[in-house]
């Protein structure tokens, strides 16, 4: 790729990008306000997106307000991620017929969509990345989830002001995007001024910005904007040192800590569902009333629930401890074993979307003062 | 012999599509537990497979589960499962005669490492269906006789009437290249041969421990028993292997359901080395 350019867009020009890719069959897909929170979902222009508002997170809470500017992306992140586009919660993944005497098994599972997704944050490619990993980077693939994230184009946004639940300083996957778009969008708001300044990553986003016209941005909006997105590292109100922890949890299962942090425990799976890399699944066979034909439906499941371990005999995770353990211990500690980084990108959606306000961050600071205590 | 070995024999264009094969027998071989030969139906299909592994089999419409294959390596095609009825999926398989159709997925997971002990006592433990999944190992030892040591068989059934392979073991205790001895849980009337649990059966086994290399599979309380037993004995923690089993749904490392600590049962294991895992067989509800 040539030089990196950086291109200025007035707020509404981001429309120009939209249309771009109608054009050419892609749906847009981005934040907006449903049901009083910010939802990823199909939009038609930037007016769907959340102009002036803003979110306002703590455990177990989450509250919409206005903001007093017009802020395209003046938030962080809401119950959704992109998973649900590349992984979708419920799919078919084959159909089957019986044909004289014999049965047929035609694939389903991805119809040709292709998405622009706008808005997403560092955290959320790296939780994109590390899908990536899961599903395409072992021994075997998964078909479904390859073709539809061929079929993405990404449009990043650096975080200028990380929420309450935010941690991605401390997992190393934020604030700023460094990696894994097409374009990344800076969002400056000042002294009247409101822009966007653009930056490709990809041939492709290079391309589509030199094609629609758009102008460059003066050295003092580049400077600008590098400052606003440059102090973002400087508002985190949620910091954890995550070293030493991959050894610390799994030389501690049976540490008496488990059966404290995980007393108020629900297990609901709120946290599963709402995790950008939770990635367990399982599948259901149905037929019709003729038996005639099957399918097989695969959706999101949790480790959380009873029949997630279920052997013929019981479950081997009976108690809520052991699947409170099992969740976390996966997500900062064997995850790293099995795909050689952590499964947390520290989002915060897990502590937000908690309904009695479990933080992994803390009990990972719980943890760490009491594996301290019993060494000295 | 650290390394459980992991290849993938067939090609698997979309591993999560079934192939179909259909039923070319079935055999009772005690009150809820049967096997059945199957082959597949498209021409072509090249199925080959290594001892230990196991097959995502699904009834139509109704469920698929975890099933080790227990034939012959050398036999490619000719596959056969030995299947417990204990619930939904199971008892559907139970109903199939020659000639139904069968999905089958696999051959997926580690295998016993038959390949990197020769020169040494092979000790075979299994305890119930357990048997199973060992049967494709003792297949290919027996017809490999040469490369091993002494060749011991411990198997443990609950009651005579639920020992699998009645005939083949008949036949295997008749070769003396072959120790095979058998226990029940509870004896009946006429049952001549050992009562007690598996474990009971090593202390007395006729192996070397310093040059043995021990097969275990049955249900985990009696994997870890005798993982203790045969490390009394001697039998060096590398050198013992187990079968593990949890819940699965992909058997491709994908749905998170198997796992076991940071291993994935279905692609890592099902088999593991002692060492490897002596960490968490001893811990609860992991
Ligand atoms: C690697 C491996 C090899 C196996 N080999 C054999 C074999 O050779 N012969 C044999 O009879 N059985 C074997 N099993 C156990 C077999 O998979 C279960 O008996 C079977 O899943 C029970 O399904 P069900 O629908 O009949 O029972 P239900 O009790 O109705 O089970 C409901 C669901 O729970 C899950 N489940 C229940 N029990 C088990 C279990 N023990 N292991 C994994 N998932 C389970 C399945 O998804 C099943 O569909 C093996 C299991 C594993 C993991
Ligand atoms: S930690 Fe919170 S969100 Fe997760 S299962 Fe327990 S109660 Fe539900
Ligand atoms: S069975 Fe799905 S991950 Fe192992």
């Amino acid at each position: 790729m040539e030089k990196v350019k950086f291109y200025y867009l007035a707020p509404e020009e981001l429309n120009k990008i939209f249309d771009y890719f109608k054009a050419r069959g892609y749906k847009i897909a981005g934040p907006t306000v449903r049901d009083n929170a910010i939802v990823y979902d199909e939009i038609k222009s930037v007016n769907d997106l959340p102009l002036g508002w803003t979110d306002e997170q703590s455990p177990g809470s989450y509250r919409l307000k206005r903001r007093d500017d017009k802020a395209l992306f003046g938030y962080v992140v809401g119950p959704h991620s992109w998973k649900k586009f590349l992984f979708p919660p419920i799919l078919t993944l084959w159909e089957a017929k019986r044909e004289n005497g014999k049965f047929k098994i035609c694939e389903s599972g991805y119809d040709g969509e292709k998405f622009v997704f706008v808005g997403v944050r560092a955290c959320e490619i790296s939780a994109i990345l590390i899908q990536d990993k899961i599903f395409g980077g072992g021994q075997y693939a998964e078909p479904n989830y390859l073709k539809r994230r061929e079929n993405v184009f990404i449009i990043a946004v650096n975080c200028n002001d990380p929420g309450n639940n935010c941690f991605c300083l401390s997992t190393g996957t934020g604030p700023k995007v460094l990696t894994g778009y097409d374009l990344v969008l800076t969002e400056v708001i000042s002294e009247g001024k409101h822009y966007l300044i653009v930056e490709p990553g990809t041939e492709v986003g290079a391309e589509v910005l030199m094609s629609l016209d758009f102008r460059e941005a003066t050295p003092d909006e580049i400077e600008e904007a590098k400052k606003i997105s440059g102090e973002a590292i400087n508002k985190f109100k949620k910091e954890v040192d995550l070293d030493g922890v991959v050894e610390m949890l799994q030389s501690n299962y049976e540490n008496p800590l488990w059966e404290k942090i995980s007393e108020k425990c629900l297990t609901c799976a709120n946290c599963t569902m709402v995790c950008p890399t939770c990635f367990c699944n399982t599948v259901e066979d149905v037929t019709d009333l003729t038996g005639q034909s099957a399918k097989r439906i695969r959706k999101w499941d949790s480790c959380f629930t009873l029949e997630f371990s279920y052997i013929h005999g019981g479950s081997l995770r009976y108690s809520t401890m052991s699947r409170y353990r099992q969740w976390m211990i996966h997500k900062l500690s064997t995850w790293k074993n099995q795909f050689g980084m952590l499964g947390c990108v520290g989002c915060g959606r897990c502590i937000t979307w908690c309904p009695v306000g479990i933080d992994i961050v803390e009990n990972v600071k719980l943890f760490r003062s009491d594996v301290l205590k019993f060494k000295t | 012999m650290e390394l459980v070995e992991k290849e993938l024999l067939t090609t698997i264009q979309n591993p999560m599509l079934p192939l179909t094969f259909q039923v070319r027998s079935r055999r009772q071989e005690t009150k809820d537990t049967f096997t059945l030969e199957i082959e597949p139906v498209e021409s072509g299909v090249e199925f080959k497979f290594l001892p230990g592994q196991f097959n995502m089999v699904y009834v139509f419409g109704v469920g698929e589960v975890p099933i080790s294959i227990s034939s012959d390596p050398n036999r490619w095609n000719r596959i056969a499962h030995t299947i417990r009825m204990v619930g939904v999926v199971t008892k559907a398989m139970g109903k199939l005669k020659k000639g139904d159709l069968l999905g089958i997925r696999g051959p997926f997971g580690s295998s016993w490492p038959i390949d990197r002990c020769s020169e040494c006592d092979i000790v075979i433990v299994a305890g119930g269906i357990g048997l199973a999944p060992l049967r494709p190992a003792i297949y290919h030892i027996l017809s490999n006789r040469e490369k091993y040591n002494r060749v011991v068989l411990l198997y443990g059934a609950r009651t005579p009437d639920d020992i699998l392979y009645k005939n083949e073991i008949e036949k295997w205790r008749s070769r003396f290249d072959f120790e095979v001895y058998v226990t029940v849980d509870r004896g009946t009337t006429g049952w001549k041969g050992n009562v007690g649990v598996v474990t009971t059966l090593i202390p007395r086994a006729p192996f070397n421990p310093e040059n043995t290399v021990a097969f275990v599979c049955g249900p985990e309380i009696m994997m870890r028993f005798t993982s203790l037993e045969l490390l009394k004995r001697g039998v060096k923690e590398h050198n013992i292997f187990l079968s593990m089993e949890r819940n699965m749904k992909c058997g491709i490392g994908l749905c998170g359901h198997c796992q076991f600590g940071p291993a994935f049962i279905c692609k890592d294991g099902p088999v593991f080395s002692y060492s490897q895992i002596k960490d968490l067989i001893f811990k609860r509800e992991i």
